[in-house]
């Protein structure tokens, strides 16, 4: 028996090693609920470490500092002319962009749709990593001492970085979105297509569970869906690479991330969202002529033989437009077979705009679906005014609590503000143009 | 005759001091999670020197047990549960041990083959571990997984002439 054991001594240690592991991961994985077993033993290993990666993290920033503010100031004033140059343009942008959020909250306090909000952030600096290229996470020097909790989304200016796995007093684990085992709920922003943001063993970001017979192009944007509850909606994701079959009935979407996961530096860890109706800036509740009052340019009188043959006939008489009117923001030729109608139902809101979605997404990326087929609106958001069919605001804005599932008012509330029955259809034949009619005025403020 | 473990006149045996044998892993560990991830991500530090430290000493206990302790330091810097990495490297120790006291590695060919294999030991015992116990969905890809072999056999050769320094003869 001792021959045996003497001779078999390596194996049999290696064996009772291997079985001591196999058991402590067997009841980790039992108990992998509770959080806590592994803790103390966990934060004796990165409070060892830790420590040295800030000192290190800090005099390298401190260098990096020197270097950029007293030595590195060549091209500065360029630098600088160009970057005021870029804020004139934003600024003009954040015009456009404003006035379309202020529609979109309206449009969403119609709607009571609920948004999400980031309440608060804390910004974080990125101090190490996991150490192995079979994981991707990385550590930053915030913990629970500075309000960071458990499944907490991680982002940076460019995108979503990944979620709080671990918390300790002063550092955190970050599960990154091309690790393995993460899932983040995604959708692309255009087609608003959902599907499960996945890594990849070669760390790369792919997109599952969207049907293989649905249209995805490359190049298309990839926004968070807000289903995970972690992220909100809305935030950017990355950017579609390449589309291919894949497993059983869905595609393989390969997404480039938004955020550089491989050079973060600082990250922003949001502690606190809120989840709040949007408040429209009138005060009270708004209704839907209120709005379409203000966006939509008067309709002037008319016979009314006129309004009623042509809504007979289908024929499109154009309208004049003011040159200026509150608020209005394109003028694109008006047919008087949509004007009478919202004169007569001033609360349907598919006159006009596509409403944006509620994530503020561009107007333009909202599937219209007409009588006539699926048509995308015009891109801008603004050509497309008083041009797309009517029953496409509806069907969208209706879509949308579908996808948050959050909003259990907007049946009532679009039910509230009826489309007449004719909106459902829309001649789409050509109409001849009535010559004493002007043409309309294109005064697009932007 | 083929040299076996137990002809030490024939196979030379190592041994380190307390702060190589300390120092030098731990070392090995803080780079692997402090070095930027877009370059060094693909290198195991800790599993080259898991390699090395069990072939210069050529005990197969003290190699498992070095194996084990680095895996489960690993583990807990780690996002998975502790012990995937802790059972993957006592396999690589127990074996690299075992093979260095038959085989002379010594050589710059042989050290980049050994590595190559154990590399690749070891991602087999990790994803066998991480998927059958744990039921974690990983997929492996051979192109990355050679890829990642290759790049950390040529730095094991380079790493293991310069911790050949620290060898001290029994």
């Amino acid at each position: 028996m001792e021959s045996v054991l003497g001779r078999y001594r390596n194996l049999i240690i290696l064996v009772g090693v291997l079985f001591l592991q196999v058991l402590g991961l067997a009841v980790q994985v039992k108990r992998s609920a509770d959080a806590e077993n592994t803790r103390l033993i966990r934060i004796w290993a990165v409070d060892t470490i830790t420590p040295f990666e800030r000192a290190l993290v800090w005099a390298q920033n401190s260098g990096k500092n020197i270097w950029h503010n007293y030595f590195f100031l060549r091209g500065v004033r360029a630098e600088n002319r160009q970057l005021k140059e870029q804020i004139e343009q934003m600024r003009l942008e954040q015009v456009r962009l404003s006035e379309d959020a202020e529609q979109a909250h309206r449009l969403q306090s119609l709607l009571a749709f609920k948004e999400q909000t980031i309440a608060k952030t804390v910004a974080a600096q990125v101090i190490g990593s996991s150490g192995s290229d079979l994981s991707r996470s990385i550590y930053i020097d915030k913990g629970s001492n500075d309000g960071v909790g458990l499944d907490m989304a991680v982002i940076t200016a460019g995108g979503i970085v990944g979620k709080v796995l671990r918390v300790y007093p002063s550092t955190t684990l970050v599960l990154m979105i091309n690790d393995q085992t993460s899932g983040v709920g995604a959708m692309l922003e255009k087609s608003r297509l959902q599907g499960v943001l996945r890594g990849t063993a070669d760390g790369a970001v792919i997109l599952e569970r969207v049907m293989s017979d649905e249209q995805v192009t490359p190049g298309e944007t990839v926004i968070s869906s807000g289903g995970d509850q972690i992220f909100p909606k809305g935030l950017p994701v990355g950017t579609v690479t390449k589309v291919s079959p894949g497993r059983e009935m869905f595609l393989n979407i390969q997404v480039k991330p938004a955020a550089d996961l491989s050079r973060l530096e600082e990250v922003l860890v949001i502690t606190e969202k809120q989840e709040q109706n949007p408040v429209a800036e009138t005060g009270g509740r708004v209704r839907a002529a209120d709005i379409l009052a203000q966006r939509l340019p008067s309709v002037p009188d008319r016979p009314a033989v006129d309004t009623a043959t042509a809504a007979a006939t289908g024929n499109k008489v154009i309208a004049p437009v003011p040159a200026t009117s509150p608020g209005a923001k394109p003028s694109a030729p008006v047919q008087s077979s949509v004007k009478p109608e919202a004169a007569q139902h001033p609360a349907t809101p598919s006159i006009g705009k596509v409403p944006p979605s509620p994530t503020g997404a561009a107007p333009g990326s909202t599937k219209a679906v007409s009588t006539g087929g699926t048509q995308e609106a015009p891109g801008n958001g603004q050509a497309a005014a008083s041009q797309v069919p009517k029953k496409s605001v509806p069907k969208a804005a209706a879509s949308e609590p579908a996808l948050n599932g959050d909003s259990p008012n907007a049946e009532g509330s679009i039910a509230a503000v009826p489309a007449p029955k004719s909106t459902t259809t829309q001649p789409k034949r050509p109409v001849p143009q009535p010559s004493p009619q002007p043409p309309a005025t294109e005064d697009d403020p932007h | 005759m083929p040299i076996t473990y137990t002809s030490g006149e024939q196979i030379e045996v190592y041994r380190f001091s307390i702060p190589v044998t300390i120092g030098v892993p731990l070392l090995a560990l803080f780079l692997q999670t402090f070095l930027p991830r877009r370059i060094f991500s693909i290198f195991d530090l800790p599993l080259l020197v898991t390699i090395f430290f069990a072939m210069a000493r050529r005990n197969p206990i003290s190699g498992l047990l070095t194996g084990a302790a680095i895996g489960l330091a690993q583990d807990m810097l780690g996002p998975y549960p502790i012990g995937i990495y802790g059972i993957a490297k006592t396999v690589v120790g127990y074996g690299a041990s075992s093979l260095g006291a038959k085989l002379d590695v010594e050589n710059a060919g042989a050290r980049f083959l050994v590595t190559l294999g154990f590399y690749l030991v070891h991602a087999a015992v990790y994803f066998t571990v991480a998927r059958g116990m744990v039921n974690m969905t990983l997929n492996w890809s051979w192109s990355r997984g050679i890829e990642a072999g290759l790049a950390n056999a040529a730095l094991g050769v380079g790493l293991y002439f310069l911790l050949d320094k620290f060898k001290q003869r029994t």
